[in-house]
Parts: C-alpha cells; structure tokens; sequence
C-alpha cells in the first residue's frame, strides 16, 4: 500500500497530494491527521504527478507537512451482509450502537452499475400505505421512486414514518425490510424517527444511517450510497422487498455544490452543478424490480423545497427523474389538515400500473379521476366565489364548493395513526362523491356508480360505516384516534341529515 | 488498434491521453486495461482529450490507451430493427447476456448478428454499372420490413449472387476500377456525418399522427421538426409514445435519452404487443429503440443522438418514411454542458457552451423529405420530434429557446391542463406549426376542400373563448349575451369532444384525417345552426339540453369504419335544429 507525506494544499474538502505513481480514478484514501486520527477520502482528479482527494469529514487540523495519505488501491466499497437489518450506522458505514461490526458476506462497490433497461421488470405490485391521498389518487407501487416535495416546517418526517409503519401489500408472507438514510437532518429529528420505529417494531427490520446535521457535509455523498448498495444486495441478493426512505435529499444537493465549489467548477443554475441531474439519477435511479428476481427496492426521498419554489432545482431536476411526487401543501398543513398531501400537484406516474380489478378495485381509477376533477373544480370555484361571492354561483357550483371543504376534511385529513385499507379509501371517496349530482360523475363508469355508489346516495342501500374495519393495532398505539373518529363520525351523520332536511 | 499512448490524467467521463501519434479528432479510442470505448473530442499538443463511454473508476495514469484510427460508426445492416441498443449502438440484451441485469464495463457486443443468416435477393445483375446508393437487392429483415441492401461504391458489379448469407458472407464485388470492393450485408458509417441524398423536398405532406390536436391545429410535415417542451409531468413522454405508436411513419426510431430506466423498460415491453393498426402486426416490427438512462455515462448520451439518426437516414436511403422521437433533448444538451465543464471550456448562457445552438441546428437539419442517391428513384423522409425539459416549465431557457429557432412545430405541453387531467395537455392556444400554410393544399385534396376554413373558424373562436374567459373571471358567465355563452358551450365542445384524448382508449387513441374532418365539421355545422337559432330568438338553455349534444360528445369513441354513423349527426343536428324552430 502506498503512503505518501507529500501534501501540497489543502481546499475546503480537498487535498492536493504531489508525486504520486499507480493511484486510479475514484481509489479510498485513508488520511492520517498531524494528531493521530484517521479519515477517509475519495480521489477526485488524478494526473500522472498529483492526486486530488475529497475528504469525508472535517480538514480542519489537517497540515501540508505532516499529514500522510494512504491509497487503498480499491474504489469505495461496503460489506454487506443480511446481519445489519436492526442495526445503526454512521454515514460512512461504521456502526454507531456500539456493537461490533457485522460480518460482511460480500463487498459491493458503493457506486452501484446501472440496471440494464432491457433487464428490467415493470413495477405493477400496489403497496397499501394507509394514508388514502397516496393510496387512491397517487398509487404508490413497488420498484417505485416516489419523492415526497416538503418545504420546512411541514410534518413530512410524520408522513414518512406512517408511511413505513403502515406500508403492506397483499401478500403480507414476503420479507420486507426498510432502509434508512438521514442525511443532515437534525439529532432530534433522527431520534424521532429512531424512537418510531422502536416502538412499532420496525428497527429489526431496517438498517439505518445517521448523516446527521453536525457530521461532516462530505459525508452527505455517500451516505446514500451506503444506503441504496445495502437495499439492492438484501433486496436482489435476498429477496426482500426494502424501502428506502432518504430524507433530507436537499441537505446532499447543498454538499454536492459545496464540493464543486471548492473544485472551482462552472456553477450552473442557482450555483449547484452542470452534472446535479446526472448524480441525483445515479441516486435514484437504484430502485425498480429486475426479471427474475423476487426483491425489489422502492424508493421514498424526502426534500424540502428551498422557498416552497416546486421550480427550484432541486425539486425540479428530481421530479424529472423521478415516478411522481407527493407535494405537501403548506396551506392545508395551516387549516390543520394532516397530513396535508395536496392532491392536486401530486403524481404517481406508475400508478395505472398497479390498479384495478385484480390489484386494488375495479372502480379504482374512475374513483381517483372523479375525486380529482371534482377537488380541482371545487379549489377553482372557491378562488372564483372569493371574487364574485358564492350568492353568484350556481347551485351545481355551490355543491362543488361544499364537496372541495369535506374532501379536505375527511378524505385528505385521516391524522397519523389511522391506517385506511384501499376498499376503506374508496368506499370514502364514494361517500363524498354522493355529495354532487350524478350527472356530474362523468369519470366513472355507470356500473360502477350502481355498484359502489348508489349506497351512499339518498334512497340507495344504507351504507356500512367504513370505520368499524378498524385496525386494532393502530387503535392500540394512539390512543386518542377512536375518540376523533368517533366524533368524526358524528359530524358526517350530521351532514347526513343536513341533506335530507333540504330535499 | 495501429497507436498506443498513455493515460495522463482523469477527472470523472473525461480523461488526457498522451502519446497518441496521429490520432483524430472525433476518433475512437480503447482506454485502459479494460478498453472502455471512448472518443476524443479535443486535441492540445500531444495530449488528447478523450471523453469515455463507460464509467471511468479505477482507471489509473500511465495505463494504455489505443487508437482505432476511426471515427464513432454505427453498423447498418439487417437486424437493426426490433433492436434496443444504448447509446453507441451496443444490444443490450446482447450486454445482459454477457454481464447480467447490471451493466458492467468493457464490454464488447456487436451491434447486428454477425452469424445469422439472412436470405439475399439480389435485384442486380453481374456486368451492370452501379451508383453508391443505388438498390443492390433485399433481404426481409422482417414481417413487414423488407431491409434494402444498398451499394456503398460506383463501378461495375463483377459479381453478385442470390444465397443465404451472414454478415460476414461476401455477397459480391463492385470494381471501381481502382480497387475491386467486396460487398456484404452490411457497411459502418460514421454517425457525426450526415448521410449524403440528392435533393430535399418542401414539406407539403403531413406526417398523420391520430392526434387531434397535432394534425388538426400544428400539423407535422413528413421530413419536419417538431419540439414539444414542457415541465416534468405534463405528459411529453405519453405524448412521444403516442407520436411513436400511431403516426403514419414506416419505421420508427426511439430514442430515450436520459430518462427513466422503468419508462424504457414500458415501452420495450409495450411496442412488442401493440399491433399497427396497418399491418396487423406488432410495432417492434418496424421499430428500433436506443436507451440512455439517466444512470447510464453521460457521454453515451451525447453520441445517442446521432447514432439514432443516423439509423434513421440509413432507413431514408431505403425509401421508407422514419419517423425519429428524441426523449429528451435537453438531457442530451446537458450532457454537452457536463462535457464542456469538464474540459473548462468558457460557459455561455446558463452554463451551456456557447456551440450548442450550432449543434441543436445541426442535428435538426439532418431531417427531411428527399431523393435519395442511385437507383431506383425514391422518396424517403426523417421527421424529427424532440421533447425538451426546460427545468420549472420555463421555456425561455436556451435550450428550448435554440430548439424553437430550429424547428416548425411548437407543441406547447401545458401543466394546468395536465392537472386538469385534460390529455393530451397540448395548449392549442400556444402551439403552433409553420407547415400548416404549405400544407393546405394536401388537406384540401385528400380530406377535405373545407379544411382549412374549419380549421380556421374553430381556431377562432377558441382564440375569443380566451378573451372572453378573462371576462368571466371578473363577471360570471350570466353577464354575457346569449352569443357569447353560446360560444362557450362550443368552444367546450371542441375542447372536451375534439381536443380531449384519450390514450388508453381503444378507439380514442387514434384517428384518422378523415374522421377528425367529420367530427370537426359537425361541431361547426352546430356552432353554424346555434347561432342562427339565437338569432331566432331561441334561449340557450333550449339549446344546451339538445339531445344531439351527448351524440357529439360520444363520436370520438366510434370506431373508423363506422364512419357513417358520424356523418349521420350532421344531419341529426339538422333535423333538431329545424324542430327546434317550428316548437
């Protein structure tokens, strides 16, 4: 192994190491500080004399005469093994629950290879979240990137963590697994998702890494990584079905610009690099299903929109490569709606893939399609009714209005422990559409409306209350949750009556 | 692999060669150990800079680098379609088969099956003097394909031969009098040059694509260019395929550059089993896809463009129509940008080079209608559809702003209408082509005489529709004059039953000239009648509950060859109008 104590600059994360001989592209550097201590580092820029290394971690005290680098010879690489699912580790993959270090039954460069497309199998398997926004407007489905579009300040960690307690398909036997990566979110922040996913069980399914605010900004590159090469290895090497929660990806496009700042690079837009779209796709491009193969890993970045700007580049250059998003809206989040997804910027682009009458309900797309026209119809009218006054509006349009208020109120709003099945979801969405004349459901299919519709209408079969499916365990762990909905319940035989009293 | 030099430096897809006696700009190069395909694109002095293919980690200073002495080529022959290939024309089932689901480096997979053997028959006959380009004899490369094999030299056929041969076969010599070249199946041609015809054509037919958005109000000319740009879910890639799937072209060349590994991984697995409403048999037939995933070395991204119209000018030469679907250009100019910086180039506008204007306008001038070289004389055309993704929908970016001084059709995506669920989310406000004028006198002839004043008329009112929106919004509809609200309730009907598409619907996905002429003429044969009835003093109210309306919004799902029953309308309209009168 070849040391060198031939230091000749240090620039922020880089270190500018002279004369050195037989050291490749992307090689691991191991850094000896003047004080003893050790980091590791990656070889950015090699020339035939000087070798530009990126450390992953603090420069601070490193000195050009009496620092010695190390080229390990092989590029980054992490050992895997099916022993860290109920494990904690750092950024750069040392345990930090101070057990000691699985042992690895392979070593995958960190990297990762693109999936051959010709290899690839479409994802079409509906996952069940639970939340009824996700599962019945913006299907998500396995083998799946389907980002959450956050902006500070909004309970988007709350989302994710429902979103992997609840998450389940039909056939509950497969192995599932979650892999979690924090990248520069804050200590409380982790604690919180640690602590959930304590409490449900979820820890020994997943394997976590902390990248957290105070650790190194370089670190927030590999992280990721870390993340997604143990996902694909459990999940094409053992058959699980992983989910990968990345959250904050907006923290690793910040640590992506500061590196090529300090390299000097040409800025393109807002500053961050020319090359942002094509390392995010190396990100996220890692999730999908592959033929032949039983796993498949499904992803769920979180970001915040710098500003709430959705044209920002960090949501932008995502939205482009990824299936979808979940937009959170900060002005639900303020009428108290939670968790405050707004359907109508939302989009699963694989979501006809994994519906319909043998995967969730044969009325699941005229369902999601009427409550969307419908919810947009009534969001247009109430900035029209601000200008106009609602007394100028037709009846039709009234009951729009009216629709678009109880939609966000018992469709959208379900709170974070309450775990809806997709017939509860749809049943729901049919329960509110009784509120608008049938003429007006022009997405669904009649049959349908006969079907699953008409018991919710004045004169058609008394409905059954989708609550009493309650799920225990979600009962159990809050508490709090039956007596809302009991109350919710209430209210919507109130409005019941209401109705009747004006016909 | 005549030069070796070294490598003397490498900073991610491009690294510095030295010692590279007599290479080339734009020539091939092997790097490393593991020979990953590269290609310099700069020289200074005795280094070259070379940008490569393949993921370069690991690669180390002083490791060889070989010149092949050639330019980047594609291999033209029989078997190009059905093929899905990345982009410097690799199969990559070829590289599943060789590395697994995972695309690994330095590999090495030829393009076409060299050891199949194709059935020749020759159409020339020994002693007869031949041109380059001329049609030396077929192979049947598919079902509905019959592959042309072409003459690449002038002189005098020494010897050709009928057989069954492969690749590699010799199937006959031309003597050019200087050397005697032998011929086979297939040639390379250099996809950065573009391949040489007689004479271009003006663009006076129109490119039939089923949508009636596109054919009706921002047509496609055969041999045109169209640019669809929009924001991130606004349906450009529902929109491509849809282009891909039911435009009248003969072979369809897809190119999906820098997108989503799944949305490839669709369409592979959709093409196979949609069956061409022509031919009855299925797309892939005549179809060849090139994928560069977001994922996949940036660099083969930038070469996908050309190898893929490359492969489209080949098919040109043959006589057939190509229609080329390029998702999306702007990746591909954002990897001339990532290559730029790189090589430290000075930046123009937002970081781009400052050449990528030349280079838009390069690439889509190599489309259009035209007489190809030799013999026999024929007609074959490359019609070039770009999407651009301008980041947040804005198209003043330059990327989109270079692509739009290019090409003639703007397809406008727009996000509202895509949130409105309104497929496909084509503004018809601001789309526009600029072949429509030169256009009219096909339409008149083969659909209709009355074309472009429908055409015209229904534009119209969509035009005041907008100008009457902005009154509404302040007002309410009830405070226009019954007119005016009359043409809401038609422009409604041409946005709701004419424009609205949808592309899963079996019928719906697709129609034809002739039955958007009839759909479209009914609707202004109802705007014509509705207006006179005002004029009557018939209410609106009496109008809007017309029976005939639900009629008119049902004729996009009647099927072609149910013709008649959209022609009948028109005289239903007739006919409830004129009782409408004597009540």
């Amino acid at each position: 192994m070849k040391e060198y104590k031939t230091v000749s600059q240090i620039a922020g994360p880089l270190v500018f190491v002279d004369g050195v001989k037989g050291v490749g592209y992307n090689e691991l550097v191991e850094v000896t500080l003047p004080d003893g201590s050790k980091q590791k580092g990656q070889v950015l820029d090699i020339t035939e004399k000087v070798a530009v290394v990126q450390i992953f971690g603090s420069t601070s005290g490193l000195n050009t005469s009496d620092t010695s680098v190390k080229f390990l010879g092989e590029t980054m690489k992490l050992g895997v093994s099916e022993d860290m699912l109920g494990r904690v580790f750092s950024g750069l993959g040392e345990p930090r629950d101070n057990a000691p270090k699985p042992v690895a039954e392979a070593h995958l460069d960190i990297s990762g290879a693109a999936i051959n497309p010709y290899s690839r199998a479409e994802p079409r398997d509906f996952i069940q979240t639970g939340v009824s926004t996700i599962d019945c407007m913006n299907t998500l489905v396995r083998g799946q990137k389907l980002p959450i579009f956050s902006a500070s300040g909004l309970p988007h960690n709350q989302l994710a963590v429902q979103i992997a307690r609840q998450s389940k398909t039909k056939d509950q036997k497969e192995e599932f697994a979650v892999v979690f990566a924090a990248v520069g979110i804050t200590h409380e922040e982790a604690s919180y998702f640690m602590r959930d996913f304590e409490k449900t069980g979820a820890l020994e399914r997943a394997v976590l890494f902390l990248n957290l605010a105070d650790d190194p900004s370089v670190e927030r590159i590999i992280t990721p990584r870390l993340a997604l090469t143990t996902a694909e290895y459990l999940a094409f090497e053992k058959g699980m079905h992983v989910l990968v929660i990345i959250t904050d990806m907006t923290n690793y496009c910040e640590a992506l610009r500061e590196i090529a700042s300090a390299r000097q690079e040409v800025p393109g837009r807002r500053g961050y690099p020319g090359y942002m779209y094509t390392d995010l796709s190396t990100i996220y491009e890692r999730a999908g299903r592959i033929k032949g193969k039983t796993g498949t890993v499904t992803q769920f970045p979180i970001l915040t929109m710098p500003g709430d700007d959705i044209t920002h580049p960090i949501p932008d250059l995502t939205g482009y490569i990824t299936e979808g998003q979940i937009v959170l809206s900060r002005e639900l989040h303020r009428k108290n709606v939670a968790p405050p997804v707004d359907p109508l910027p939302s989009l699963s682009r694989l979501m006809n893939l994994g519906i319909g009458a043998e995967r969730t309900r044969e009325d699941h797309r005229g369902v999601a399609d009427q409550l969307y026209a419908a919810y947009a119809n009534g969001r247009d009218l109430r900035s029209l009714s601000a200008v106009v006054g609602e007394e100028s509006l037709t009846d039709t349009d009234r009951k729009y209005l009216r629709f678009a208020d109880e939609f966000e109120k018992k469709f959208i709003m379900q709170g974070q422990a309450e775990d809806r099945t997709i017939e509860q979801t749809l049943d729901l969405g049919w329960e509110l559409l009784s509120m608008l004349p049938e003429e007006e459901l022009k997405r669904v299919k009649l049959d349908f409306i006969r079907k699953y519709g008409s018991r919710f209408r004045e004169g058609g079969a008394k409905a059954p209350a989708p609550e009493k499916e309650e799920n225990p365990e979600a009962a159990k762990e809050a508490p709090k949750a039956p007596s809302k909905k009991a109350s919710k319940k209430k209210t919507r035989k109130k409005s019941n009556k209401k109705k009747k009293k004006k016909k | 692999m005549a030069v070796k030099g070294k490598l003397a430096r490498i900073t991610g897809p491009v690294v510095v060669a030295k010692d590279l006696h007599g290479a080339k700009l734009y020539d091939v190069v092997r790097v490393g150990e593991e020979k990953l395909v590269g290609e310099i694109i700069k020289i200074v002095g005795n280094e070259c800079v070379v940008q490569v293919y393949e993921d370069t980690a690991g690669l180390k200073p002083g490791e060889p680098v070989f010149s092949t002495g050639e330019p980047l080529s594609v291999e033209l022959g029989p078997g190009i379609l059905r093929s899905f290939y990345d982009g410097i024309q690799r199969p990559l089932q070829g590289i599943e088969e060789a590395a697994g689901a995972f695309i690994t480096r330095g590999i090495d997979v030829p393009p076409l099956d060299h050891k199949k053997k194709w059935d020749f028959k020759a159409t020339r006959k020994k002693g007869e003097k031949v041109e380059a380009g001329d049609i030396l004899g077929e192979v049947k490369e598919t079902d509905v394909i019959t592959h042309k094999i072409l003459a690449t030299d002038s002189g005098t056929l020494t010897d050709i031969s009928s057989g069954k041969y492969t690749l590699e076969d010799t199937i006959g010599t031309i003597d050019t009098r200087k050397k005697k070249v032998p011929l086979h199946l297939y040639h390379r041609w250099v996809v950065r040059k573009p391949r040489p015809y007689r004479e271009k054509f003006p663009p006076i037919v129109p490119l039939s694509t089923g949508m009636r958005l596109v054919d009706t109000f921002a047509p496609i000319a055969k041999g045109g260019t169209a640019a669809i740009p929009g924001p991130f879910g606004s349906g450009k890639t529902v929109t491509q395929q849809s282009l891909a799937k039911w435009s009248d072209a003969e072979i369809v060349v897809y190119i999906g550059c820098g997108e989503r590994g799944n949305e490839m991984t669709e369409v592979l697995n959709e093409f196979p089993k949609i069956l061409d409403p022509k031919t009855g048999k299925p797309l892939m037939e005549r179809t060849v896809l090139i994928a560069n995933t977001s994922n996949m070395p940036v660099a083969a991204r930038e070469a996908s463009i050309y190898t893929g119209i490359t492969l489209a000018e080949y098919y040109r030469d043959m006589g057939y129509g190509v229609s080329l679907m390029a998702d999306s250009t702007s990746r591909w100019a954002e990897a001339l940008r990532e290559i730029s910086g790189r090589l430290e180039e000075m930046p123009g506008e937002e970081g781009y080079p400052a050449y990528l204007a030349r280079k838009l306008a390069e690439f889509y001038e190599r489309a259009g209608r035209v007489k190809t070289l030799g013999s026999p004389d024929r007609e074959g055309s490359v019609t070039v559809i770009g999407a651009v993704s301008p980041p947040g929908g804005d198209i003043s970016e330059p990327v989109s702003q270079n692509t739009l001084r290019v090409t003639k059709v703007f397809l406008a995506l727009d996000a509202s209408l895509a949130h409105r669920r309104h497929f496909p989310a084509l503004n018809w406000l601001n789309s526009y082509s600029l072949y429509t004028e030169t256009l009219d006198p096909w339409y008149e002839e083969n659909v209709g005489a009355d074309w472009p004043k429908l055409r015209n008329s229904a534009m119209a009112l969509l035009q005041k529709e907008a100008e009457l929106q902005e009154i509404v919004q302040l007002v309410g509809p009830d405070a226009l004059p019954e007119k005016e609200q009359a043409i809401l309730l038609i422009t409604k009907m041409i946005r709701e039953d004419y424009l609205q598409q949808s592309a899963f619907h079996e019928v719906d996905a697709f129609a034809t000239m002739t039955k958007q002429h009839r759909m479209l003429k009914n609707i202004m044969r109802f705007y014509e009648r509705a207006m006179g009835a005002i004029d009557l003093g018939i209410q609106l109210k009496t109008i809007s509950s017309m029976k005939v309306l639900e009629k008119i919004g049902r004729m996009k799902e009647i099927p072609e060859d149910k013709m008649k029953d959209i022609e009948a309308i028109y005289k239903s309209i007739d006919s409830e109008f004129d009782s409408l009168k004597r009540e």
